[in-house]
């Protein structure tokens, strides 16, 4: 069978929902990022494939997937600073043990 | 018949090494899991005739945020809590299934409009041309611009030593 | 050409056909990565010796040439220890990683008009991301050796990384805004002048980089023997340490190779045949390298990061306005009137900046 638009997009929303399941349920907190970037990755495998056979010359599926590598860049270095500030004050990583304001 | 075999290859892969990530115990492991299938997905792009979008994929999946989240686990030192799934396990799979279920049906009941065109062989100066060009996205990559700026100066201040001194060596 | 490879169609002018090509230009890569690694390390053995004034290894063969292959035989009859409780798959791994990407730089490097395993459209993008992923190797080895100083090395290593890339890209960039293109073939096809001349800084930082990714001494802080023993290949013996050996100087013949083909022309070069011209200056920028590694002493981990932030990635973002600059006023081809302006500014703004900035906190002895 040709390898077409709806392959790609069904790999897409099967890894989202591996990385959905993993965000929602993990706890240590590198881990639940990890499981957030899976879930980019999949929405950019979308996109490329929108671009490929949707719209192949116009590119902007493209465009859009590298604006989303962007922010996940940027979400990536902001969210891996946050565990090391949180792991300073709590010497632990795990979410469910970073409830200060419970007191 | 070459891109059946690579595509269903690096659908494996992907989801293999994407369910490892979720599952394993050992969160080392699992970090270098992510970077392979962030490496397989650039492999599914270079499929899809996007060279460009796909060294850019390693260069910044692969070579960046894979190493910063190893790194960021090498200075934690909790490895072994890894694989600890929270109270929520149960709905929160049949929630996923649902979703996942959901996608499909949607994706394989819809009537997509495939172009007869056939995609460009090289996207790089195309890619330009529409970030940079006339009528093109120049505002969004300069806004981008702005955010990286913006969170290079959020992580710098987050990580930085409470008493206003930089940690030396 | 259609750079989607698994359907790609035949060319009529190779007699083989396509797989031939792929296979043959395979095996002469691996030989001749090979072959240069052996001349590499026996050059920087005798030059080394030379710079310290002792003869250096003389005794196998004439003029001591089979030292590297008598080195190579002794390292493989060594029994292979894995330490205790390390991460067994990850340590076995780990040498692979790091050799791989060194072998793949050179698939997309000219050796003549087209000939590159892969003509690739996007070639130096390619070389950088591919060359990023050896870092990957690193920190596995430093990690599965259960072992401090490894440990320390890995974090090391990816400091080291964050640090050079930046700049390293940034000088690149100015040689792409000359050509308008990233395929390597298209950037030494453009070179009627080597871009050294237009870039003299661009080359400098260029060479830096370069010298701080395939961690040569003074850069080589994730094996520095003072410090941390012997970094992340502390625990690494037999076959798996030969590898990472090997992976040193592979990745500096192919590093030597890409910064040949950027600024220096490529294969470019009268009267010698294009193979031996490429190959000669890859000698000369390994000349370079090991010429520095006998007269610089190692640089501090913090002098090195505040070097490369406060240091080379201002000086690239000024080399990359200044080009562009160049080329929006001369966008048919740079004049070569150019070249003693670009030499006197590169030598202005290094002499100001360096005396603008501190290195390393602005402390100068360790407390």
């Amino acid at each position: 069978m040709e390898i077409g638009l709806t392959h790609f997009l069904t790999l897409s929303a099967v890894l989202f929902g591996i990385g959905l399941f993993g965000a929602l349920t993990k706890r240590h907190a590198i881990a639940i990022l990890m499981c957030i970037e899976i879930m980019l990755n999949a929405v950019n495998i979308s996109m490329v494939a929108f671009s490929r056979w949707v719209a192949p010359v116009d590119l902007t599926g493209q465009v859009f997937a590298i604006f989303i590598i962007v922010v996940a860049a940027a979400e990536a270095a902001v969210g891996l600073a946050i565990v090391m500030s949180i792991y300073r004050a709590r010497q632990s990583v795990e979410v469910d043990k970073a409830d200060l304001l419970k007191g | 018949m070459g891109v059946t075999i690579a595509f269903w290859l690096l659908a494996i892969m992907c989801i293999i090494s994407a369910l490892a990530v979720v599952l394993g115990r050992n969160i080392f492991r699992a970090a270098l899991l992510l970077a392979l299938l962030f490496f397989s997905v650039a492999g599914l792009y270079i499929i899809l005739n996007a060279d460009f979008l796909a060294a850019v994929q390693v260069l910044i999946y692969v070579g960046a945020v894979a190493i910063l989240v190893l790194l960021a686990i090498m200075l934690t030192r909790d490895v072994t809590a890894g694989g600890a799934l929270n109270k929520f396990r149960l709905p929160a799979l049949i929630f996923s299934l649902l979703l996942v279920m959901a996608l499909v049906y949607s994706v394989l009941s819809t009537p997509w409009q495939i172009s007869p065109q056939a995609p460009l062989e090289t996207t790089t100066a195309a890619l330009g041309e529409k970030l940079f060009g006339e009528g093109g996205f120049i505002l969004p990559v300069e806004v981008a611009a702005v955010l990286l700026l913006a969170s290079a100066l959020g992580a710098i201040v987050l990580v930085k030593e409470k008493d206003g001194k930089w940690k030396s060596g | 050409m259609p750079w989607n490879w698994f359907d790609r169609p035949l060319p009529a002018d190779w007699p083989g056909g396509y797989w031939w090509h792929l296979l043959v230009f395979a095996v002469f890569i691996v030989g001749l990565t090979l072959t240069m690694v052996m001349i590499f390390i026996y050059l920087e053995r005798r030059g080394v010796a030379r710079f310290q004034i002792r003869p250096g290894p003389n005794r196998c063969g004439p003029f001591g040439i089979m030292q590297p292959m008598a080195d190579a035989i002794k390292v493989l009859f060594k029994e292979d220890i894995v330490p205790d409780k390390a991460d067994g798959v990850l340590h076995w791994l780990a040498p692979v990683v790091a050799f791989f990407p060194a072998l793949l730089i050179l698939a997309v490097v000219p050796f003549h008009n087209g000939a590159a395993l892969v003509d690739l459209d996007i070639g130096i993008l390619y070389v950088i991301a591919v060359s990023s992923i050896s870092t990957l190797g690193v920190v596995m080895a430093g990690w599965s050796s259960n072992n401090k100083y490894s440990l320390i090395a890995a974090i090391r290593a990816i400091a080291q990384t964050v640090s050079y890339e930046l700049p390293m890209v940034l000088s690149i960039i100015g040689v792409i805004v000359l050509t308008g293109s990233l395929s390597l073939n298209d950037i030494v096809a453009r070179q009627s002048v080597p871009f050294i001349f237009f870039q003299p800084l661009g080359f400098l930082i260029f060479l830096i980089g370069l010298m701080a990714e395939m961690n040569r001494s003074p850069f080589d802080l994730m094996e520095a023997e003072s410090e941390i023993v012997a970094g992340f290949h502390t625990e690494y013996s037999s076959m798996k340490q030969a590898l990472f050996y090997l992976a040193e100087y592979a990745h500096a013949f192919g590093g030597a190779a890409i910064i040949s083909t950027l600024f220096l022309g490529g294969w470019k070069g009268p009267i010698l045949p294009p193979l031996v011209w490429l190959l000669l200056k890859t000698v000369l920028v390994f000349a370079i390298m090991f010429w520095a590694r006998a007269t610089l002493p190692r640089v501090r981990i913090d002098q090195f990061m505040g070097f490369l932030w406060k240091g080379l990635l201002p000086l690239a973002l000024i080399n990359l306005f200044f080009t562009a600059a160049e080329v929006l006023v001369w966008p048919d081809g740079l004049p070569l009137a150019l070249i003693p302006i670009n030499f006197v500014a590169a030598g202005f703004l290094i002499v100001v900046w360096s005396g603008l900035i501190k290195f390393g906190g602005g402390r100068v002895a360790v407390q």
